[in-house]
């Protein structure tokens, strides 16, 4: 009996406490829409924290792009013009020690050969203006062995999509150093002989120039312009004596110039250059004879794939027979070199060349020169280099030169 | 006449375009990405990073930030780096550290505009950064054109080295966020 009361009296008390810990359905619902009220509040209130991420995303933005507004942007007229306004240039000096045999060639000398500064500037996007001064052997002057020229000189205007013409004084568009020719760019102390001697770079006139592309990679120069001036009456007959600079320039026989350049391979160049002198005498008259006209031919290939460079170039002139009265064989001028290189690390480069030419070819005279040239170029930085070489010139009959180049260079 | 007539027939000529915008940003990246093109981003140019980027560029290298749009391990860029005289306009595409792609969008010099042909750009696929900073692969240039392919071999340099930065930081947040085991 006591067992019985005891076990109703415990099932009752449990009854109770769950009773008492089970809330009913509308507290239960009460709790519901209590939590209902929070979600939404929190809801909101992340609502609110994105709204202000991305107003304070907006806010930074527009922050950003102030700040480089300002930081980047002209700020003044004369900031502007700078902006439009580029200056750069190259220089490079030499040290020959060269000894020669048979003449008065030898050279053992130190000549700032070089220093020159570009000016351009974009007038608009389609229309710009690019120059280049160049000091010669330092000094210039009466008595000075320097000269001070203006090389390049020209307003450019891309009149078409794909073309563009120039006026004023410029490069010839031919050989490989004659409008690429920043120290850092070549191999060797001095330019090569062949393009020296037989273009002869550097080489500018004064005219028109139109250039462009015709397809991928295939592009074209043609132009009209000042022509050489062999003057008879001093016995001049090289054609490197013949560059009249643009300086007060006779223009009574034009000359015409026409190129064409394969790019279209990485590494690989191959270009073409015909060039006509109605005049090399420029309307003079000289032992009866009063027009000597000329033309040149030119081409060239360069290939460089990875470490392996290979440079090759020929070029050759016809000349009247006139030019015989000065000097025989003066009528055919020609030259060819061959240049492989091999670049041992990213600064270190070696390179051979052999050259051959001979401004009196139309002759069988002893005239014809060989050079053979080996060296290395080492970049301290990819526009400053340092360069050394040894050369053997030979001439048929019978000097020689010999020695050696050293040589720093830059560009910017 | 005939040299008259030879220009006016060259002006003619339908040839592909030598210089000027070929492509404008926007149409790239919604090239690279289609229709799932990305917000554009920000990589904020810390001091670490703008010294790094300097060394890379051979230049100071400034500004705040460097825009790039990214699409799971896919990041894109478009970079403006100066030739001879004038920017070069270039986008390249990262995936896993590699170059996916690299191409010219705009080319403004007289010179140099060969950067832009595929037989130059297709060069740079796969290629990836050393440890050096450097291309961990040669390029070969084109004759006459040095300063443009250097300005090319810098921005690809630059945005492999952003990309890598981008992936680390991912990285170092995502150990940041796993569960750590007890």
């Amino acid at each position: 009996m006591h067992k019985k009361t005891l076990l109703a009296l415990a099932g009752l008390s449990l009854a109770t406490v769950t009773q008492a810990a089970s809330p009913s359905l509308e507290e239960m619902w009460a709790l519901v829409q209590q939590q209902q009220a929070e979600i939404a509040q929190l809801k909101s209130q992340l609502n609110a924290t994105e709204q202000r991420v991305a107003e304070t995303e907006e806010k930074t933005e527009a922050t950003f792009a102030a700040v480089e507004e300002v930081t980047s942007g002209p700020v003044s007229k004369l900031a502007e013009w700078a902006d439009k306004t580029t200056v750069g240039g190259y220089g490079e000096v030499h040290y020959n020690n060269l000894t020669s045999d048979n003449s008065n060639n030898s050279k053992d000398e130190f000549d700032l050969h070089r220093f020159v500064l570009f000016f351009g500037h974009q007038f608009n996007d389609k229309l710009r203006m690019y120059s280049e001064l160049e000091v010669e052997h330092n000094i210039a002057g009466e008595g000075q062995n320097g000269e001070v020229e203006v090389e390049q000189a020209y307003i450019e205007y891309d009149y078409a999509q794909n073309h563009r013409a120039k006026a004023g004084v410029f490069l010839m568009p031919v050989g490989i150093i004659n409008e690429t020719h920043e120290p850092d760019a070549f191999y060797g102390v001095e330019r090569n002989s062949v393009e020296k001697d037989i273009l002869p770079a550097t080489w500018w006139e004064g005219g028109v120039m139109f250039s462009g592309e015709l397809a991928e990679g295939v592009s074209y120069d043609a132009g009209m312009h000042s022509g050489l001036y062999i003057d008879p009456t001093v016995s001049d007959w090289k054609i490197r004596d013949g560059r009249q600079k643009v300086s007060e320039a006779k223009g009574d026989d034009l000359a015409y110039t026409g190129r064409l350049k394969y790019t279209g391979v990485p590494g690989l160049e191959l270009a073409t250059t015909i060039q006509y002198q109605s005049d090399l005498w420029q309307g003079e008259t000289f032992a009866g004879e009063d027009e000597v006209d000329a033309t040149l031919w030119e081409a060239h290939a360069i290939y460089n794939r990875g470490p392996f460079g290979m440079r090759a170039l020929y070029a050759h002139w016809d000349i009247d027979n006139a030019i015989e009265t000065i000097k025989a064989g003066a009528d055919e001028q020609e030259g060819f070199y061959v240049e492989p290189s091999y670049r041992l690390t990213e600064k270190l480069g070696l390179f051979a060349r052999y050259s051959e030419w001979d401004n009196q070819a139309g002759s069988n005279n002893d005239s014809e020169k060989q050079q053979y040239d080996v060296g290395v170029n080492y970049w301290l930085d990819e526009h400053v280099v340092l360069k050394a070489d040894y050369m053997r010139q030979e001439v048929e009959s019978g000097d020689e030169l010999r020695g050696f180049n050293l040589g720093v260079g830059w560009s910017f | 006449m005939a040299a008259l007539l030879f220009v006016v027939t060259l002006t003619l000529s339908n040839g592909t375009f030598a210089k000027g915008v070929y492509q404008t940003g926007p149409e790239f990246i919604a090239e690279v990405f289609g229709n799932d093109t990305p917000k554009a981003k920000s990589l904020l140019l810390t001091p670490q990073l703008k010294e790094t980027a300097s060394q890379i560029m051979n230049r100071q290298v400034r500004g705040l930030r460097m825009r790039y749009w990214q699409s799971d391990s896919n990041t894109a860029w478009i970079m403006e780096e100066i030739g001879k005289e004038l920017p070069i306009t270039i986008g390249v595409v990262i995936r896993e550290n590699q170059i996916v792609q690299i191409k010219i969008l705009a080319f403004r010099e007289s010179r140099g505009w060969e950067v832009r042909y595929p037989a130059f750009t297709k060069q740079y696929q796969g290629v990836k950064i050393t440890t050096e900073l450097a291309l961990d692969k040669h390029i070969d240039g084109i004759t006459g054109a040095t300063l443009s392919v250097r300005a090319v071999n810098k921005v690809a340099t630059l945005a492999l080295y952003f990309h890598q930065q981008i992936a680390l930081k991912a990285e170092q947040e995502s150990s940041t966020l796993a569960p750590k085991t007890p």
